[in-house]
């Protein structure tokens, strides 16, 4: 047996936006074990469900990660407009899924941005982070906020888009699309992309389906299941299908990810084109009773609300099940047998969140 | 303002919730480009000149910032980015977090928003940038060491 050498890795590290420590133990340069410490990031946020009433705690849901804040935030509220049975009118459930993929698509591209970072294209990171800021701006324009915009509340959502607002956003996806097509090719069929991505990382379709992956990860090894498909806003009355890979390589993930944005492009043009007239939230009065799961596709995979309610305004216990903490074993399952030099990329094929896992 | 050299970034995370971090990132693309002033983001503390720390501070992360700030050179100069960096913001009351950046370190620049604005993290930088002059030029005066800037 070669001598094993331990390399740590992070917390603070170039490639990492956030901080993870791996232990990575090492025979040559190939990877043979990954142990990971947490805890960097943790703050304690369920436990503020006692502090702060049931009305309030949708601002530090939206806070559970800057990233996917509108999800989180709608997650929460759903989770509780279902405990109370409140009818959410329709026009409010597309605006929120119409955010939603707008979320999907600001994710997606700065995780694009993120993974020319690792391999060291720093001008492929810069073009895609020049193409999210158009969506920031989109944000802005109807929410007024760039990253964390606070429009979900119980009930409803704060704002409304005119339709001259949507006739505009959807003008400009054309123009986005038009770009992000010329990238996708930089990041499909460049042969140095390819060298860095093709063949890194395998995770099969059975390893995803013991290992418990979600997301664009499990969608990447052949699994097709999309948490949008069990139908909550305004995604029944929409048409579209869960985008898969039959690889499963660091290619594979970026792959289908490229291809969910042009999804969310589309779903939205859909949901612009039949978004109902009246209301955007409906007044909620009483406390909830009850207990509810609600199952939420995000960015990152598929992400779980639990809330117990008790009849007062304090809820009893929330609790959050993110992807990334899904991804983790799975991911480091593949780190497994891969080079060093392979540790960064193959982390952030995983799309990790941190900040949400510990929260 | 009189820039005598080009400062080097160094961001770390404390216990943000990704809205600050993603915003400082966007300072460095093509949009804000805070490398027009000369600014560049690196992941080496013993190349930095500023520190960006985003989030509050907990019992597991102290003792990194800790380390990171003592490896960085002197002059340094700490800007606290968003409102949890301040002083622990909307988590104030979480029973993991001690509070903002300043219960660890001397901060010199705080830089308020939740989730802080590109354009106001830029101003933090630009004010640290000439915060770092007066400091460089403090030091050539006196070279004694400071005893509270050892931290
Ligand atoms: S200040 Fe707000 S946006 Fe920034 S890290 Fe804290 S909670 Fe997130």
């Amino acid at each position: 047996m070669a001598t094993r050498s331990v390399v740590p890795f992070g917390p603070q590290h170039p490639v990492l936006p956030e901080p993870i420590h791996l232990d990575l133990v090492l025979e040559d340069e190939k990877v043979v074990e990954a142990v990971p410490s947490i805890g960097f990031v943790h703050r304690g946020l369920e436990k503020l469900v006692e502090k702060k009433d049931f009305h309030e705690y949708v601002y530090v849901a939206e806070r559970i990660c800057g990233i996917c804040s509108f999800m989180h935030g709608m997650g929460y509220c759903e989770a509780v407009e279902r405990i109370m049975k409140v009818e959410v009118p329709q026009r409010a459930h597309y605006l929120r899924t119409i955010w939603c993929e707008m979320s999907r698509i600001h994710s997606h591209l700065l995780w694009l941005g993120l993974l020319a970072d690792a391999f060291g294209f720093e001008s492929l990171f810069m073009q895609s982070w020049r193409l999210r800021e158009k969506i920031l701006d989109m944000f802005e324009v109807s929410t007024g906020g760039r990253v964390i915009f606070s429009v979900n509340k119980i009930g409803g959502v704060r704002k409304d888009m005119d339709a001259d607002m949507l006739k505009s956003f959807v003008a400009l996806f054309d123009g986005m699309e038009k770009e992000l097509r010329i990238l996708s090719k930089t990041f499909l069929n460049d042969y140095a992309v390819n060298s860095r991505l093709q063949g890194v990382g395998f995770l099969t379709k059975q390893q995803a389906h013991d290992f418990g992956a979600v997301g664009p990860f499990m969608r990447a090894s052949g699994i097709d299941r999309d948490t949008r498909k069990l139908g909550y806003a305004a995604y029944p009355d929409l048409d579209f299908e869960p985008i898969t890979s039959d690889v499963g390589d660091c290619y594979a993930r970026t792959q289908v990810r490229i291809k969910e944005i042009f999804q969310s492009f589309d779903l939205i043009r859909q949901a612009a084109a039949k978004i109902p007239d009246g209301e955007i939230a409906v007044p909620v009065k009483g406390f909830p009773d009850g207990e509810h799961f609600m199952r939420v596709e995000q960015p990152r995979g598929e992400a779980i609300y639990y809330v117990k309610a008790n009849g007062t305004k304090f809820l009893d216990r929330v609790r959050v099940r993110t992807p990334t903490f899904a991804n983790l074993p799975a991911m480091l399952e593949t780190l497994k047998g891969c080079q060093l030099a392979d540790v960064p990329i193959l982390i952030l094929t995983i799309d990790p969140c941190i900040s949400c896992t510990e929260r | 303002m009189n820039v005598s050299k080009s400062p080097w970034l160094l961001h770390y995370d404390g216990s943000s919730c990704n809205g600050c971090d993603i915003e400082v990132l966007a300072c460095l693309t093509p949009v804000y480009d805070v490398e027009r002033f000369g600014v560049i983001n690196t992941g080496n503390p013993k190349h930095a000149d500023i520190f960006l720390i985003t989030g509050g501070i907990n019992h597991q992360n102290a003792q990194v910032v800790r380390q990171i700030y003592n490896q960085m050179p002197k002059p340094k100069v700490v800007v606290a980015v968003g409102i949890c960096a301040c002083n622990g913001g909307i988590f104030k009351e979480c029973y993991n977090i001690q509070g903002g950046v300043d219960t660890v370190l001397p901060v010199d620049i705080y830089v308020p928003g939740c989730a802080a604005r590109p354009e106001a993290i830029m101003d933090g930088v630009v004010k640290a940038v000439a915060l770092l002059d007066q400091k460089r030029k403090k030091a050539a005066e006196q070279p004694a060491p400071d005893p509270k800037e050892a931290g």
